[in-house]
Formats: C-alpha cells, sequence, structure tokens
C-alpha cells in the first residue's frame, strides 16, 4: 500500500500540528460489481492509528461505506522530540507502518 | 410501484431528448464552422474556453489545488518511480533513455510516430516504448504502469499549454484532427447525440445532476470521483459514447486518438491540470 504523508519536520514546543495522511487502497464495499457482474469481495482498510512516542494519539475506524484512497486530516500538539508512527491496518490484518522523526526546535535564544 | 418507475423512466428520456431536440438548429451551423476552420486558420471552435475545473463543485476543486489531497498524486509519485526503474530484457528504465526530459514532452502528443507510420498519444508511445525498446512485458492501455507513467509525464507539463503543434497542425497531423473533429460533430448512438450537441450546445446546462461542462481535455489523466480511481481521456470518450447507446471503440484506437488531437486543437490556450480531479 502506498502512502502519503504531511508532516512538519521540526516544530516548535507546544505547537499545534496539521497532519495530512492519504493511502492508496481501493476500499472495495463488497456490493460492487466487475465487468461481467460477479462481486468484487470486501478489501478495505479497517483501523488507522497514530502513535507519538509510543502513545496513541489518535485512531479512526473504516467501513465499507469509506471512499477509495482514505484521506485523513489531524492535529498533533507537538510535545517532544521523537517518533510519530503511522499505522493502517485492513481487513486481512496486514499492517503499513511508516516512521517520521519530529524534532523540536528552541527558538527561546 | 410499477407506475412510479415507468414515470420516472419517461423524465430520464425526456431529459436526454429535450436538449437534442432543441440542439438540432444550431448544429448545422457549427459543422459548417469546423469545416472552414481546419480549411484556413484554425480557430478555436467554442466562443468561451473553459476547463472542466470551473463545472466542479468548490469542495472538487480544493480537492485538486492541494497536491497532498489530490489523489492523482498517487500516481504521479507512482509513475515517477516506474521511470526509474530498471525494466524488461534490456534492463532499461525510460530514464535511460530519456535522461534528460524536457518537462514539455507531454504537450508534443498526439503526433506522428515515423517509425510506426501512425498518430500515437502519450499513452501509446509508452506502450510502444515499454515493449520495443525495453523489451518489457507490453502493458495495457488502462493498466496501472501506464496512467501512473502517463499522469507523471502530463504532470511535468502542468501549468504549460498543450496546443502550439495542433495549432497549426503539420501535414502527418492534419487528418487526424480533421477525423477527429467528424467523429466529435457525428451524431451516434440510440440517442442519435453528438459530443457537440452537449459539450458545445448545451454547455452550462444539468443532464440531471451533472453540470455539462465544454469536454476539455487538459486535466488528463483525471481522478474522477465516480471511478475512485485515475481514468485515461479515452476511458472517458467511453463512458460518453456508452453514456448515448453507442458502440464504444477500443482505448488506444485510432478514432479516439483523433478524437483526442482535435479536442487539442478545440481547446487552445488551456492549460494542463494532471492530474485534474473531477465528479
Amino acid at each position: 500500500m502506498k502512502t502519503r504523508i504531511s508532516i512538519p519536520a521540526t516544530a516548535k514546543k507546544g505547537d499545534i500540528l496539521n497532519i495530512k495522511t492519504l493511502a492508496s487502497h481501493p476500499m472495495h464495499s463488497g456490493f460492487r460489481r466487475d465487468a461481467i457482474g460477479a462481486l468484487v469481495p470486501r478489501d478495505i482498510i479497517n483501523i488507522f492509528r497514530c502513535e507519538y512516542q509510543g502513545q496513541l494519539v489518535f485512531e479512526a475506524e473504516f467501513g465499507p461505506g469509506t471512499a477509495a484512497n482514505p484521506f485523513l486530516s489531524f492535529h498533533l500538539r507537538a510535545d517532544e522530540r521523537g517518533n510519530v508512527a503511522f499505522i493502517w491496518i485492513d481487513q486481512q490484518g496486514e499492517r503499513t507502518e511508516e516512521l517520521r522523526f519530529l524534532d523540536i526546535v528552541d527558538d527561546e535564544h | 410501484m410499477r407506475s412510479a418507475a415507468a414515470s420516472l423512466l419517461i423524465v430520464i428520456i425526456a431529459n436526454f431528448l429535450l436538449p437534442a431536440a432543441r440542439a438540432t438548429v444550431p448544429l448545422t451551423n457549427t459543422l459548417s464552422a469546423s469545416a472552414s476552420a481546419s480549411a484556413s486558420a484554425p480557430a478555436p471552435v467554442a466562443s468561451l474556453i473553459q476547463s472542466g475545473y470551473h463545472f466542479q463543485s468548490s469542495d472538487t476543486q480544493s480537492l485538486q489545488d492541494d497536491d497532498f489531497k489530490n489523489p492523482g498524486m498517487l500516481w504521479v509519485d507512482t509513475g515517477r518511480q516506474y521511470f526509474n526503474d530498471a525494466a524488461g530484457l534490456k534492463n532499461q528504465a525510460c530514464a535511460s533513455c530519456h535522461e534528460k526530459l524536457a518537462s514539455s514532452v507531454a504537450t508534443t502528443f498526439p503526433k506522428m510516430n515515423q517509425h510506426l507510420g501512425a498518430v500515437v498519444n502519450l499513452t501509446t508511445q509508452i506502450q510502444h516504448c515499454r515493449s520495443q525498446h525495453q523489451q518489457a512485458e507490453p502493458i495495457d492501455y488502462e493498466s496501472e504502469t501506464a496512467l501512473a507513467l502517463t499522469a507523471f509525464l502530463a504532470n511535468q507539463a502542468r501549468g504549460q499549454r498543450a496546443d502550439h503543434h495542433v495549432l497549426a497542425p503539420p501535414a502527418t497531423l492534419k487528418q487526424a484532427v480533421e477525423d477527429g473533429g467528424r467523429y466529435f460533430n457525428q451524431r451516434r448512438g440510440q440517442l442519435n447525440l453528438s459530443c457537440n450537441n452537449c459539450h458545445q450546445d448545451s454547455v452550462g446546462k444539468m443532464l440531471r445532476g451533472d453540470l455539462i461542462s465544454e469536454g476539455q481535455s487538459n486535466g488528463y489523466p483525471i481522478y474522477r470521483l465516480e471511478w475512485q480511481s485515475l481514468g485515461s481521456l479515452h476511458r472517458r470518450f467511453r463512458a460518453c459514447d456508452i453514456g448515448v447507446r453507442a458502440q464504444p471503440q477500443a482505448l488506444g484506437s485510432d478514432t479516439y486518438i483523433n478524437l483526442e488531437a482535435y479536442l487539442k486543437q478545440r481547446g487552445a490556450g488551456l492549460l494542463i491540470e494532471t492530474p485534474a480531479v473531477r465528479r
């Protein structure tokens, strides 16, 4: 699964960051039919999680009604430098994980 | 129940037929106008040229405007990767030959390919390169690989005009543009509508829930929300042909490539928007 993530590489402590993610996925609802009329089996992403330094900060559940290539936008407060993990889990339980390092810069001087 | 369904059907049929009936008179004018235009200096056929972007809701427009949100950019990213990945028996990437890629390359299609002796568009040229020069597995016209490479190359030319070679087409392309124009103005299908009937005479009117656009081609391949995927201009042609219940042509067929050449001339002045987002 191909993903795109938009998160700044650096932030000031306490900054509210707007984070955007896009995952390429057909999100087959299980109700659509192909060219010869056969049902296309359901194939969806079940869960998206965002973990900041190992702590869950945002979670989303998708259903069969979610459109293809789901896009998410949410906010995160930059508290400490560390890894932000983006995890998508599909209905087969397959995980797609991406890591981004968030650096805290100090502009107090 | 049955009578309700029947009356709904009548409304639907009436919706299709009414614009067609109204369009009968101006049709002859447009036909002669386009014939004289191709004979002398080529002139854009539509009086006001507007990209399909202007016929979308603000939500759809914002989806296209933001490169991050635009789902079509997923294909552009993959296309960049395919362009640089070695493939085939010769183990060469597109980039091996096309090292210094001009950003404007997508604007030069459709054009005459001397080796093939036929007019090709960007995608059929990619298919040809793939099977002949890289000696890799042939790729289907509407395959993810072909779409991604086409989207990547067309995206390089975003913001550029796409019409310099069709405004005064060389002799080798002139016939294609003329044939394409004939297809555009030819009524077809059980509904007996030409492209022209909707995308010229009825621009700005509603076709059931949809606002009729000018049918411009500057954003292709497009991410169409209805398709939930990126799709080619020829896939859109097929959708229109099926919509008027005509026999759709094959993807990458000469007929559609000619139509594509004509649309470029018709939309002269528009800037490339690939990957555009449409309803």
